[in-house]
């Protein structure tokens, strides 16, 4: 990572230390939010597709180091 | 030692699942081979360094293993890891189409993580170069009590049984059984012994760390690895002289591990208790104390900002860290999904969903499934994952075995390479050796390799 990049992020980082305050929304970003969280939800569906009972039961690896 | 010399080593856990109206099954060394088939071409072993330097191998108990090459930057080394991660999903892709010629339909499914259903645990362990100089014991001493504590920015989160509360921070936690060790397979210690340096014995040993969790964040790992490096430095320069030593530092890192608020006090051998938290106050403000007259790099600030950041947090809520830390984040959303789809804690679903958490093959991930809706911090830019697949890092040694690969590769040239020699057979019959992993050039080795 170059130098200004670790900076940038650095700064950005920092000032969201310092901004730490919740958001208070209107209305209508809580509404955005409701239906992100919705997509979101939907996509985490998705990735479980499969028989989860089944599908955590197979997973069984020799040990390792 | 101002600059060092980091590695990775991550052990990846494997699954088959075939497509439910084909139904062959196939076990997991079958698997394994399908995947290291495209780059072990006719050798011997599944065994191989690529072009960017790193390793590429199947370790103890079918597990492919993934080590970075010697990074000398920490950020650097975060690029270098997701690399594997990209690499060993292409390479799954690959595996899946010749595996369907051979009339086996299903998916791999690609785990970062370190335990399987029945509690198999598998590791991802760190190296760092470090000055020979310094009293192992002493050594072993001062990290104990950072390695038991750091957990609670490194650890990767796990669901535990109903009646032990849902929840702990760290997946190896439990795993560890000892002090000290040299076992990697068991009696697993919090400080592992192992000191092959690949480099000048006289001035180097390697620290090789096996207490430690896969990390899919990539602030995690940074985190992880650069405080270790600013403790590691601060030990070579003999400079911490406070005693943390515990009292009980097994029970300490899984007492820490089951305890999700970070407040359990532990206690040291002086009779005082302090909370892993507190425990890492200690260490920033000594580091602190170090950096105001020790030279530093904006690496190092960068790591210095984001620990005491984390630590404010972790002191208030650790909540707050939902886009940072690996057990927060998972906890965050395996509680925001089991209460809106109405499951309880020991339901398949969410067992089924924290596993999800840290597959590689970003499609099938949840955590991929929140970097790529940006609900996550980075450290990295996708393009510098991207050139850390093909190209090695240019300040150490990697970057020529890099280049020497990528060369006898596509002259179909037989080699043999390690961490620190590389050898031309047939015709050639020459053996390089390099004892410097901080000189990026071999160079005998380039004029003759540039030969070819």
């Amino acid at each position: 990572m170059s130098t200004e990049k670790q900076q940038e992020h650095l700064k950005r980082h920092v000032d969201e230390t310092e901004d730490m305050q919740p958001d208070v929304g209107t209305g209508e970003m809580d509404e955005e939010f409701v239906e992100d969280l919705d997509t979101l939800l939907d996509e985490i569906d998705e990735i479980l597709e499969e028989d989860s009972q089944e599908f955590v039961e197979n997973y069984i690896q020799r040990g390792g180091q | 030692m101002k600059r060092r010399i980091y590695g990775l080593e991550t052990e990846f856990g494997i699954i088959w699942t075939p497509d439910v109206a084909h139904r062959k099954t196939l076990t997991v060394q079958n698997v394994v081979m399908y995947l290291f088939r495209e780059i072990v071409a006719g050798r011997m072993y599944p065994d191989v360094f690529l072009e960017n330097g790193a390793r590429f191998y199947q370790d103890i108990g079918c597990h492919p293993e993934y080590a970075t090459p010697e990074c000398d930057d920490v950020a650097e080394l975060v690029a270098h890891d997701k690399a594997g991660e990209r690499i060993i999903t292409r390479l799954a892709s690959t595996a899946e189409r010749r595996m369907r010629n051979d009339g086996f339909y299903g998916k791999i499914s690609i785990f970062k993580n370190n335990l399987d259903t029945p509690g198999n645990t598998y590791g991802c362990h760190e190296n760092y170069l470090m000055e020979r100089h310094v009293d192992f014991r002493q050594l072993a001493s001062q990290l104990i009590p950072f390695f038991v504590t750091r957990q609670v920015f490194a650890g990767a989160g796990k669901i535990k049984p109903s009646h032990r509360g849902y929840y702990a921070i760290s997946q190896r936690a439990e795993h560890i059984r000892e002090e000290i060790s040299i076992g990697t397979t068991t009696a697993r210690g919090i400080i592992n012994t192992r000191d092959e340096p690949h480099a000048d014995r006289e001035k180097y040993r390697r620290l090789h760390v096996i207490v430690g969790d896969s990390n899919m964040s990539e602030f995690s790992t940074f985190l992880k690895v650069g405080t270790t490096g600013i403790i590691l430095r601060m030990i070579e320069d003999n400079f911490i002289q406070q005693r943390f030593a515990l009292r009980n530092p097994v029970k300490a890192i899984r007492d820490i591990s089951d305890d999700v608020t970070c407040k359990h006090p532990i206690e040291l051998q002086n009779g005082k208790r302090l909370s892993a938290v507190e425990l890492q106050w200690q260490y920033l403000e000594c580091a602190k104390r170090y950096l105001e007259q020790a030279e530093s790099d904006p690496t190092t600030t960068q790591i210095m900002a984001r620990w005491e950041y984390v630590l404010t947090c972790l002191e208030s809520d650790p909540m707050q860290l939902d886009r940072e830390l690996d057990w927060v984040i998972k906890w965050k959303w395996l509680q925001t999904y089991l209460s809106k789809r109405g499951f309880e804690w020991d339901a398949p679903q969410v067992k089924h969903l924290d596993l999800k958490y840290h597959n590689v093959r970003q499609e099938e991930s949840l955590y991929y499934t929140l970097e790529n809706r940006s609900e996550v911090e980075r450290i990295v830019k996708n393009e510098q994952i991207r050139h850390a697949e093909h190209f090695p890092p240019e300040r150490t040694r990697a970057k020529f075995r890099g280049k020497f690969i990528k060369k006898v590769n596509e002259g179909k040239i037989l080699c043999g390479v390690n961490w620190s020699y590389i050898q031309l057979y047939e015709p050639y019959q020459i053996l390089y050796l390099s004892t410097d992993p901080f000189k990026p050039e071999f160079d005998e080795a380039s004029r003759t390799i540039y030969s070819i």
